[in-house]
């Protein structure tokens, strides 16, 4: 069993407490991604995990060892944490060759001398990168940087590879192409990856896991399909998916595990999946854009805002009852301005949360389709 | 989904749970004493108190410490007690006004008039070769950094040539050997001071100021043109504010060097009995008069601290203008138009008259026999390779063959190389501390005591080393205080100890390129503090080393005041050797020494810049 574990981990600097009291179990091959806003804690963590900082509280274990224990000032250098980390800056030095920045990495680990040349050149052409090895980091474009950084980081096999943001200094179209190697070379090495990221479609196109944080606070931890469709708050339904989701205010009536609201929408009835309070609940519907139909036999009137036909995909903003709903449908479709459209919905599709609170009270049935 | 609960929004107060436990203790304190920050830290803290703090007390409680040679003065009293007499003395007596009161005006009036000299001949060199379309920027380039590579007493020296009149008796000058009658006040006291001492540090503003104009974008101030701004306008609304941190630290930089300047107030004004604060700490300390001494030096010494403390708090956030980073900057040269050919005359008159002329003449005048005869037959190598006259000079060898010059060039290259070394070694390491300390108190401290000898005045720092090391201390069987005076490793000492603000800033600005991830990717790597520091921190930071390394090179190899009270007749240097047959006036010999250094001096300048790009901006931490 190969498992790292995180128990309460508190971090503060100075008076800021960057990380509150975090939990959290990364599995053996997983690739687990941190996913938040600037500034919610998430390099923190992985710093933390690194051992490049210190928390004030909390434990964490590899592969059951104890790595840090903050009630007895314990901090396992990270060198001999068995892991590696790539930087968001790369951090290549830039005096030394992309061959002499890898195999420094072994020297210093003390690794036989005769078998550096052939490791060294093994990690650059997983990375295909074998004919940069006399080029210093300066000659080399941000890609193949990037690929150095990598290549760097997996020399020495480490059991848990960690990555700070690698792709946000690329430009688009590099950071679609590395997101396929990534993931290849996870596949490849089944090494355990924790990666932090500020972008939704990067954590949901490549993660086994997504751990969301806000402010120092993880909010959830699921699959990229869970957490999309089932967001276990408001906050996280919020951030996550882009068009984003439609919120609306509802009155509902709980019974057992049924739940009827009155909307805008008009009456929804959720015959299973709610769990939350019974009798009156204040609720919020949380619909995302493209659950949303254009159907002439809908129940739900409404007027045409504006359509943005996108090619693949169209945006059309629809307003019902004064309230401003975003509906998306596959291909190309043209609404006139002030058009009276119907739209319909499949309440097993919808999550409902709780206003108050803000938490998930009826799951989407999307995931169990 | 994994647990999502309320118990996540609690967050749990350290200090309640961080029970004690021996467990982290121990762990606590393996860390405090294996964490490589700290080892240095704390090292240099003591080392840094020891050879700063100490001496400073010490210089302070000397003062008010009665000397046996004073016991007489004072009825009653025995060697030793606690005297206010040398602060009566030089505040409230008979002789303070001459002992104190005229010659602090005198420093007074010459640091002022040379700071002010020097910024306006800086700033606007620094602005012709940086920003305009000035012609032959790359010899000009070179040519107005010669005096600064020129010790300041050599420059005195050539002034003397030119301009010594017949009133102190001794050979004439230049101008009356022509027959040109030069009046009192141009040959001695404070104008040619002044003017000297302009002629040797303007270099610094110069420096300073062309490292902010070249780290200006240009187009900031093209965005003045078009708005319709003159060419006046936009120097003073953009580019001068821009670059007014460079002018403030080089106004402290060549204000607390003048007003602590020896050489050149000896050469120039002692014929004449004009004293400033320097030339008489040094007679006094000479005449057995320590103690007062001691007080003078440290009125010195509060004077330049008030004026850098009351600068700093004037730049203070300002400084951050100038900022270096890897983007490169557009720099469009500025026409000068109809003024360019008057102006291009000016620079190439100054070059010829304040530059060349003084080096040639220096030159010249090594090759005559008789000082003060410029004719032909005139001209010998005796002063350079000829053997001994008993009727010249108590037959004095020429330089390249007599036995104390050669013996006292060693010393000169030996002092020169060890402290350069030390310093730039210890100049980085201190740089480290405060670069990666800048949130810590602990590192500002240490940034804070490194910078104490920068407010000291050279000759008052060597007043404090002299108290401190004149005799030995010793507590039981512990020696404290090594007795060192006249030997060679306090030279080496105070020269490092003196340096070290220049090394540790120059350090800082290294220390602080090199990212910290750069350092952390080898610690995850698991490279040692050591071996990060040999393989990923020094590498990178040589450049900036070696502008460090040069800097000190050649201020130390000029030095004359810092060392001058320190000095003993066998532990000289050639400085000391060139000051000394000065006085005695013989002036060929002294020259011929000035010559040497200038080509040690250019020299060494010349292959590290080959050799290193080394930047003497950049050490200077501009």
């Amino acid at each position: 069993m190969s498992e790292i574990l995180l128990n309460h981990i508190d971090k503060y600097y100075g008076n800021n407490h960057v990380l509150k009291d975090v939990s959290l179990a990364v599995h053996d091959g997983d690739f687990l991604t941190l996913l938040g806003p600037s500034g919610c804690g998430k390099t923190t963590m992985l710093r933390i995990l690194a051992g490049l900082e210190k928390p004030q509280g909390g434990t964490i274990s590899i592969d059951g060892e104890k790595v840090v224990d903050a009630s007895e000032a314990f901090f396992l250098p990270p060198s001999k944490r068995g892991l590696n980390l790539v930087f968001q800056s790369y951090a290549l030095w830039p005096h030394m060759t992309v061959y002499d920045n890898i195999a420094f990495v072994l020297s210093v680990a003390k690794t036989p001398k005769e078998k550096i040349p052939g490791m060294v050149q093994e990690a650059l052409e997983k990375m295909q990168i074998g004919e940069f090895a006399k080029r210093y980091p300066s000659e080399l474009s941000g890609g193949q940087q990037q690929r150095v950084a990598i290549a760097r980081s997996i020399v020495n096999r480490p059991r848990l590879l960690l990555l700070d943001e690698p792709l946000s200094n690329l430009d688009a179209k590099l950071r679609i192409d590395m997101r396929g190697e990534l993931k290849r070379l996870h596949k490849d090495l089944g090494t355990t990856v924790v990666y932090v990221t500020h972008d939704q479609v990067e954590a949901l196109t490549m993660s086994t896991r997504i751990a969301v944080f806000f402010k120092g606070v993880l909010t959830q931890v699921d699959t990229p399909v869970d957490l999309y469709q089932n967001p276990a708050t408001m906050e996280v339904a919020d951030f996550i998916g882009n068009p984003k989701i439609n919120f609306i205010k509802a009155d509902g009536e709980a019974q057992g595990q049924s739940l009827v609201t009155d909307s805008p929408l008009g009456r929804l009835v959720f015959g299973k999946l709610y769990h939350g309070p019974q009798g009156h609940v204040d609720c919020t519907l949380g619909i995302r854009p493209e659950m949303l139909r254009i159907d002439s036999t809908g129940q739900i009137e409404g007027t045409v805002l504006s359509s943005h036909p996108a090619g693949s995909e169209s945006l059309i903003q629809v307003q019902v009852r004064g309230q401003v709903l975003l509906v998306k449908c596959i291909g190309l479709a043209t609404y006139n301005q002030g058009e009276t459209v119907r739209l319909s919905v499949d309440p097993d599709f919808v999550n409902v949360y709780d206003t108050k609170e803000g938490v998930l009270i009826k799951h989407s049935a999307a995931a169990l389709r | 989904m994994e647990n999502p609960s309320a118990e996540w929004y609690t967050c749990r107060n350290m200090s309640k749970t961080a029970r004690f436990s021996s467990k982290r203790l121990k762990n606590e304190l393996h860390e405090a004493f294996t964490t490589p920050y700290n080892i240095m830290t704390l090292v240099a803290i003591v080392l840094l108190s020891y050879l700063i703090l100490f001496p400073l007390v010490e210089m302070i409680a000397s003062s008010f410490t009665l000397a046996k040679v004073d016991v007489k003065a004072i009825k009653g009293s025995h060697a030793g007690q606690f005297t206010f007499y040398y602060w009566q003395r030089i505040f409230h007596s008979m002789i303070a006004k001459n002992m104190f009161y005229i010659p602090l005006a005198h420093s007074l009036v010459i640091a002022s008039c040379t700071s002010v000299l020097c910024i306006a001949l800086g700033s606007a060199f620094a602005w012709l070769i940086v920003r305009s379309d000035i012609p032959h920027k790359k010899f000009f380039g070179l040519m107005l950094i010669v005096p600064y590579m020129l010790p300041s007493w050599a420059i005195a020296l050539s002034w003397n040539t030119i301009f010594r009149n017949t009133r102190v008796g001794g050979t004439p000058g230049f101008f009356a050997y022509l027959g040109v009658p030069i009046p009192d006040w141009l040959s001695y006291g404070a104008v040619p001071i002044i003017l000297v001492l302009s002629l040797h540090y303007y270099s610094y503003s110069y420096l300073l100021v062309s490292a902010a104009l070249k780290s200006i974008n240009s187009e900031v101030e093209e965005m003045g043109e078009i708005i319709g701004a003159s060419k006046w306008q936009i120097v003073r609304k953009i580019t001068l504010p821009l670059v007014l941190p460079a002018i403030l630290s080089a106004l402290i930089l060549t204000f607390s060097k003048a007003i602590g300047t020896y050489s050149v107030p000896s050469m120039l004004g002692l014929k004449v009995n004009y004293y400033t604060i320097s030339t008489m700490i040094h007679s006094t300390v000479n005449s057995a008069q320590a103690g007062l001494g001691f007080s003078i030096s440290l009125m010195l010494i509060s004077i330049s601290a008030i004026f850098i403390f009351v600068n700093q708090k004037v730049i203070g956030h300002r400084k951050s203008y100038v900022t270096m980073n890897g983007k490169g900057t557009r720099s469009n040269p500025i026409p000068l138009g109809k003024a360019r050919g008057p102006i291009l005359v000016l620079l190439y008159l100054f070059v010829a008259l304040m530059v060349v002329f003084p080096v040639v003449l220096m030159c010249y005048q090594t090759l005559m026999l008789k000082v003060g005869d410029y004719s032909l037959k005139n001209l010998t190598l005796h002063y350079w390779v000829g053997k001994g006259r008993g009727d010249i000079y108590e037959g004095l060898d020429g330089v390249l063959r007599d036995r104390k010059f050669l013996s006292f060039l060693w010393n000169t290259l030996k002092l020169v190389f060890l402290t350069s070394i030390f310093a730039s070694i210890i100049g980085q390491l201190i740089g480290y501390i405060n670069a990666r300390g800048r949130k810590l108190k602990s590192g500002q401290f240490v940034e804070q005591v490194a910078f104490i000898p920068y407010l000291i005045p050279s000759i008052a720092f060597g007043a404090m080393y002299l108290s401190m090391f004149s005799k030995g201390v010793r507590i039981g069987p512990v020696t404290i205080v090594p007795p060192l005076y006249g030997s060679f490793a306090l030279l080496v000492l105070v020269s490092v100890v003196k340096h070290l603000p220049f090394a540790s800033r120059s350090g800082t600005a290294c220390m602080l390129q090199i990212g910290t991830d750069l350092e952390e990717a080898g610690q995850i790597a698991g490279a040692s503090f050591v071996k990060r520091f040999s393989h990923i921190v020094f590498p990178l930071a040589k450049n900036g080393f070696m502008s460090g390394f040069m800097l000190i090179f050649i201020s130390i190899m000029k030095e004359l005041d810092l060392i001058v009270l320190l000095m003993s007749p066998k532990q000289g240097t050639l400085s000391y050797l060139a000051y000394w047959y000065s006085t005695e006036g013989w002036t060929q010999p002294s020259n011929c020494i000035a010559i040497v250094m200038f080509i040690l001096v250019f020299l060494t300048h010349w292959l590290s810049n080959k050799l290193f790009k080394t930047d003497l901006a950049g050490g200077l931490g501009g």
